[in-house]
């Protein structure tokens, strides 16, 4: 589903921020993206629906290549959900209109049918009531779940999440933490970065830990949590699980 | 000194002064706004297009305009207005246009240089991440802009605007140099016929005064609002 394949990245001259990352996602897996701040995991994730450029290597997401000029973004967007650390609900739109907006510019549908699939996600993710509320009187989980309606809205083949909990008040990570996993149960193919190591556990297939923009460790989940093969992952881990 | 006023002469006076004088003002006022502001954004977002040449006939536009006295804008362009119409469309003759026309292209035109400076910094004050999320979505630029960023930028300074149009509404009083009958123009008028000249134009000081004073009032209670929104 996702391929990615010798990717390096340069914000300046002197400044590698991916090196020669390759991996991929198959479709229905879930993958869990981890690593230290600064390691480059938002710019890996960026990278797989083009948020942002890279110089060399190859990406392509479903067979079409992000990368070749002639591909259409938009498009290819539209099939790729995204979710934001920082939510990223546009504020001067009611919710039911964060979720409408794409459905009704970008896929054309009528306002009918994007009313119905918004009002459909909203009872799943359990803020039907909040459909007419604005982003701003809504708590930081709550956002965060219209956020994932709003990537599913669009019929996504894929869906990609940047450290989606980790702006949230303890108490509301759960909430959050529980929408991604039934996702997960109900086949969705994802990429996640994530410090959430309990989620990790429950429906990771595969987990990657980056340092310094390189991908260190690529490996089934079982392996990664048993026994990391490289130092940086296994001092990475203990740090985080002694929280 | 004012025992021998005659404020009579203004209640004569009021249906001139506002149906002439303050109609054209305001539908000036309204006009040039609604002008400045499209052609203003229209500016921003060549600024911030990242097209580096676009960016630079911008800049320059803006910086001309806003280092020219807006009385010589008006009364320049009045001059040259027919002659570049002919050049642009051939004829044979300088091109007539009223002086409304002319006077509404040229506050458009001027004002379009401070709008645009206000329109880019509301389209810098959103975050690069609303943008992106558009454009996550599937948004082209296009529609990021106009149904992400743009509502955004106008909302989060619509104070401004508002602050800068009441500006705009004091200086449509500069048309006088065309002598056009606004509501300071209609003003004089009365006052050179009636020889009335000071209660003329304490009066009309009095209105743009009071409009002036009402409309800031108002822009006080939009930014407590707004503030509020986000
Ligand atoms: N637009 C940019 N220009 C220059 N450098 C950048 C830019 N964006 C990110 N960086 C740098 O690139 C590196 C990797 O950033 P990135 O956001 O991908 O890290 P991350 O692994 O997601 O970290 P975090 O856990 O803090 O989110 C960091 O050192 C960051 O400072
Ligand atoms: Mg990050």
């Amino acid at each position: 589903m996702i391929e990615i394949s010798h990717v390096n990245k340069w914000y300046s001259p002197s400044f590698q921020v991916l090196t020669d990352c390759t991996t991929s996602v198959t479709k229905g897996e879930v993958v869990v993206v981890c690593g230290p701040s600064g390691s480059g995991k938002s710019t890996l994730i960026k990278c797989v629906n083009a948020l942002e450029p890279f110089q060399s290597g190859d990406i392509s997401v479903d067979g079409t290549k992000v990368n070749d000029p002639k591909t259409d973004l938009p498009k290819l967007r539209s099939r790729v959900g995204m979710v934001f650390q920082h939510f990223e609900l546009f504020p001067h739109l009611k919710i039911i209109d964060n979720l409408c907006l794409a459905q009704q510019k970008v896929l054309d549908r009528s306002r009918d049918k994007a009313m119905a699939k918004g009002m459909q996600l909203l009872e799943r993710v359990g803020l039907k009531e909040q459909a007419q509320k604005y982003p701003a009187n809504l708590s930081g989980g709550q956002q965060q779940r219209v956020a994932i309606a709003r990537a599913l809205a669009m019929d996504p083949i894929v869906m990609l999440f940047d450290e989606p909990t980790s702006a949230l008040d303890p108490e509301m990570v759960s909430e959050v933490l529980d929408v991604m996993v039934d996702l997960a149960h109900e086949g969705m193919t994802m990429m996640v970065v994530t410090h959430e190591m309990g989620f990790a556990r429950k429906v990771a297939n595969r987990v990657i830990f980056m340092d310094r923009g390189e991908i260190v460790e690529d490996a089934a989940k079982e392996d990664f949590f048993g026994k990391p093969r490289s130092d940086r992952a296994q001092k990475f881990l203990s740090k985080i699980l002694s929280h | 000194m004012f025992a021998n006023l005659d404020f009579d002469v203004i209640r004569r006076a009021l249906p001139y002064l506002f149906f002439e004088g303050m109609t054209f003002t305001l539908t000036l006022t309204a006009l040039a706004a609604l002008g400045g502001l499209v052609f203003g954004t229209a500016l921003a977002l060549m600024r911030l297009s990242g097209f580096k040449i676009l960016g630079r006939v911008a800049g320059v536009y803006v910086d001309f305009m806003r280092s020219l006295p807006l009385v010589l804008v008006i009364f320049w362009f009045y001059f040259l207005v027919p002659y570049i119409g002919q050049w642009v469309t051939g004829a044979s003759r300088p091109i007539s246009v009223g002086a409304f026309a002319s006077s509404l292209i040229t506050f458009i035109m001027f004002e379009a240089a401070y709008f645009s400076e206000i329109m880019r910094a509301g389209i810098q004050s959103i975050s690069r991440g609303q943008p992106a999320a558009a454009s996550a979505l599937g948004l082209t630029y296009a529609q990021t802009m106009r149904y992400v960023v743009l509502p955004q930028a106008f909302r989060n300074m619509l104070p401004v605007l508002i602050t800068q149009t009441i500006v705009l509404f004091q200086d449509t009083s500069l048309v006088y140099v065309l002598s056009i009958t606004d509501f300071l123009g209609a003003a004089s008028k009365v006052a050179q016929r009636d020889g009335r000249l000071v209660e003329m134009y304490l009066f009309a000081a009095v209105v743009y005064f009071t409009i002036s004073c009402i409309a800031s009032f108002g822009v006080r209670r939009l930014q407590a609002r707004i503030a509020i929104i986000r």
